[in-house]
């Protein structure tokens, strides 16, 4: 059977690539216009799945993959920093100490190696169609959330071994989540729009993402930094996100509402200020890449 | 109602290797890096810029079908990618008013791991479609692409001609109101594009715009009844698409049978291998037009570069509609005589190699000549297309008898013969 809709019934083209009038000037003038990742959201969606897919696809282990990293460098440091170093854990068993954090730093890191080359490796589509740039970033950062969700699941059977008690407090994860998802968003936003016209960001990648690992409180407490210093150390939104993780789901306490109140804020503005930038040059990508 | 204007459109490229930068190039003025984007537009002189189109203007009216029709680099894909919002216009403004769908790469979209069915829904989206109307059109896409049966295979394992039907019907289900097509039609099998041509017809009959570039001018002006020419970025004709057509032909055949590169840096081709001249003989004389039963010699002159390249010369020849006539190399098993070069390794310097059209094979009209010089039979290294164009004139050599209208790409003149088999009665009784 073949189907003709005639004008009046197309419910779906009214959302679809944007109806209505679009004017391109010269210039590089911004598109602020986030109803245009909503209005598109269909697209978003399909292009995270596609990451999902195509990661799990192409590797034998799979999404064991997901899981082996973060399990890994658990095993790795609880033998060097607590068997070998002693490295104090607030009375916690070091695994989960350690894990509770690296459950969602391997979330953090994956995004960023993950989000940051994507505009360089979607050169064919950016060359040849148009939609929202920002999506490339944004869906391999949406993506790596199914990892962490796996993750965070062994997380939960490893705080089972340790009896370590669940509570209520644990819920917070979810709010802790979004602000790491829109922290995360908004640097890969940056980024991956400078690795368009300065491809030394690649391989800068790795050893910024290392560097900035030992400076938030994963393999040792924060409370091992001299309070003197905390000012600073809270500049870092992940310090106070990490920190924040380890409270509700380890000692099983409300998050300190003045650190997540610095990451929420550190991460609505560096993600305004990401989206901007973005906007801001997306146009000339096609020229440059 | 205009559903596309475009008003005093410049684009401007960089030209040279890379475009990016190194952070070492750019970290002295690595914070005044948004400021500077915007006055490079502006202020740095002409010298490493090109101008894919200058001041081009036009309107196309809710519902109307245009061609975009010129030579290679002459600005018709730049032009297609700014109506299409993929870059923007150095100066100048575009318009553009409803739902547009550009085919202009289909399987841009495509991931060779995932199946059929996901990258439906891949391509679906990126063009704009929603879920919900993938799904609803899911069954009718795969019919229009004839996939029936490999909707669950991953495409890396189609051929070539399955993923562009992919993609096609993936396009041509999108009911845009605004349609760009660049040149998808140059690739499937013969059966396929008559039915994408069907399907764009029907586009247009239901009063959606199109805007169309191809190299095929049978095609715009059959699909389209305006058509624009550009010429070196800039508009020169607009009109009815026969008449801007015949003006394409006759601007083309303008050259004097002979086309000559003299600087070894910029001439056509890469490092390795240049081309220094083309030219076209006939009849002993370089000249663009030639009678219809003399030899045409296709003479290549190029630069090697590179000592002990293996280098190899063909050719397409290409009828003023873009299709294909023939293709030919230089290769032994390929060549009536012997080309003691072919694949041999070639000392540094120039080269002529030459190639005869026998007279009484091509029809009367315009043809091209796409050239291209490869190392190793495999790596193009010089590859123009349409680099050169002739007219074939029948004046009179075979025209002493039927004078009307000689269809056909070419006109070989063939063997005939007919015998007289006997009378009418015999054995079998008279007429009477």
């Amino acid at each position: 059977m073949r189907i003709v809709f005639g004008k009046k019934d197309r419910p779906d083209v009214a959302k679809g690539s944007g109806r209505g009038t679009r004017v391109m000037t010269a210039g590089i003038g911004s598109q602020f216009n986030l109803g245009e990742i909503w209005r598109r959201r269909d697209l978003l969606w399909t292009l995270t799945l596609r990451e999902i897919q195509i990661r799990y696809t192409q590797s034998v282990l799979g999404i064991a993959w997901a899981v082996l990293q973060p399990l890994a460098l658990m095993l790795v440091f609880t033998l060097i920093f607590s068997v070998l170093l002693k490295v104090p854990s607030e009375g916690v068993p070091y695994p989960v100490f350690s894990y509770s954090a690296l459950t969602f730093w391997t979330f953090f890191q994956g995004s960023l190696t993950r989000a940051i080359p994507s505009l360089e490796a979607n050169e064919a589509l950016i060359k040849k169609i148009y939609f929202p740039r920002e999506f490339f970033p944004i869906s391999s950062v949406l993506s790596a959330i199914f990892d962490l969700v796996i993750a965070f699941v062994i997380f939960l059977v490893i705080m089972l071994y340790y009896h370590t008690p669940f509570t209520l407090n644990m819920f917070y994860v979810v709010p802790l989540v979004v602000i790491q998802t829109i922290f995360t968003i908004g640097v890969c936003l940056f980024a991956s729009a400078f690795d368009v016209y300065y491809r030394d960001v690649k391989y800068a990648l790795p050893l910024i993402v290392q560097v900035w690992m030992y400076a938030t409180p994963i393999i040792y407490p924060m409370s091992s930094i001299p309070e003197r210093f905390w000012k600073f150390y809270l500049l870092n939104p992940m310090t106070g996100i990490i920190e924040s993780y380890r409270a509700v789901l380890v000692k099983g306490v409300q998050p300190q509402l003045f650190y997540v109140g610095v990451a929420a804020a550190g991460a609505i503005v560096l993600f305004v200020l990401g989206y901007f930038y973005f906007k801001r040059i997306e146009m000339s990508f096609a020229d440059v890449i | 109602m205009n559903a596309i204007e475009v008003e005093n459109v410049s684009k401007r490229y960089r030209i040279g290797q890379t475009s990016y930068h190194t952070l070492r190039e750019d970290i002295y003025n690595i914070t005044g890096r948004l400021a500077r984007l915007r006055k490079d537009r502006v202020k740095a002189n002409d010298a490493g810029h090109i101008w894919a189109l200058r001041d081009v203007s036009f309107q196309i009216e809710q519902g109307e079908r245009v061609g975009i029709i010129g030579r290679n680099g002459s600005g018709k894909t730049t032009l297609l990618r700014l109506v299409a919002g993929i870059t923007r216009p150095t100066t100048g403004k575009i318009t553009v008013k409803g739902r547009m769908a550009a085919l202009i790469e289909l399987m841009a979209g495509f991931h060779p791991e995932l199946t059929g069915r996901a990258n439906i829904y891949l391509n679906g989206a990126i063009m704009g479609m929603s879920r919900k109307e993938i799904e609803r059109k899911f069954d009718e896409i795969v019919a229009f692409a004839e996939l029936e049966n490999f909707i669950d295979t991953p495409i890396k394992r189609y051929s070539s001609g399955m993923h562009v039907r992919l993609g096609f019907a993936v396009a041509a289900h999108l009911e845009p109101d605004i349609l760009l097509v660049d040149e998808v039609l140059a690739v499937g099998d013969a059966e396929f594009q008559k039915k994408c041509l069907g399907k764009m017809g029907d586009v247009a009959n239901e009063g959606r715009t199109v805007l169309f570039v191809s190299h095929n001018l049978g095609s715009v002006v059959s699909l389209c009844p305006r058509a624009i020419l550009l010429d070196q970025g800039r508009k020169c004709a607009e009109g009815l698409s026969s008449d801007v057509v015949n003006e394409y032909v006759a601007k083309t055949s303008e050259n004097q049978g002979e086309r000559v590169w003299d600087d070894p840096r910029t001439a056509p081709g890469n490092e390795k291998v240049r081309l220094h001249t083309v030219r076209i003989v006939s009849g002993g004389m370089v000249t663009s037009s030639v009678d219809i039963d003399k030899d045409v010699r296709v003479e290549v002159e190029f630069w090697n570069f590179k000592a002990g390249a293996r280098l190899s010369t063909s050719i397409g020849l290409l009828d003023k509609m873009g299709v294909v006539v023939l293709a030919s190399g230089n290769m032994h098993s390929a060549n009536l005589v012997r080309d003691e070069w072919f694949g041999k390794a070639h000392p540094a310097g120039l080269y002529r190699t030459v190639c005869t059209l026998p007279g009484n094979f091509l029809n009367e009209g315009l043809y091209n000549i796409s050239l291209s010089v490869l190392t190793d039979i495999t790596n193009f290294e010089i590859a123009e297309r349409e680099v050169i164009s002739f007219t074939v004139h029948d004046t009179g050599a075979m025209r002493k008898e039927f004078v009307g209208v000689w269809g056909g790409v070419v006109r070989p003149k063939l063997a005939w013969q007919t015998e007289y088999q006997g009378p009418l009665n015999d054995g079998h009784g008279e007429l009477s």
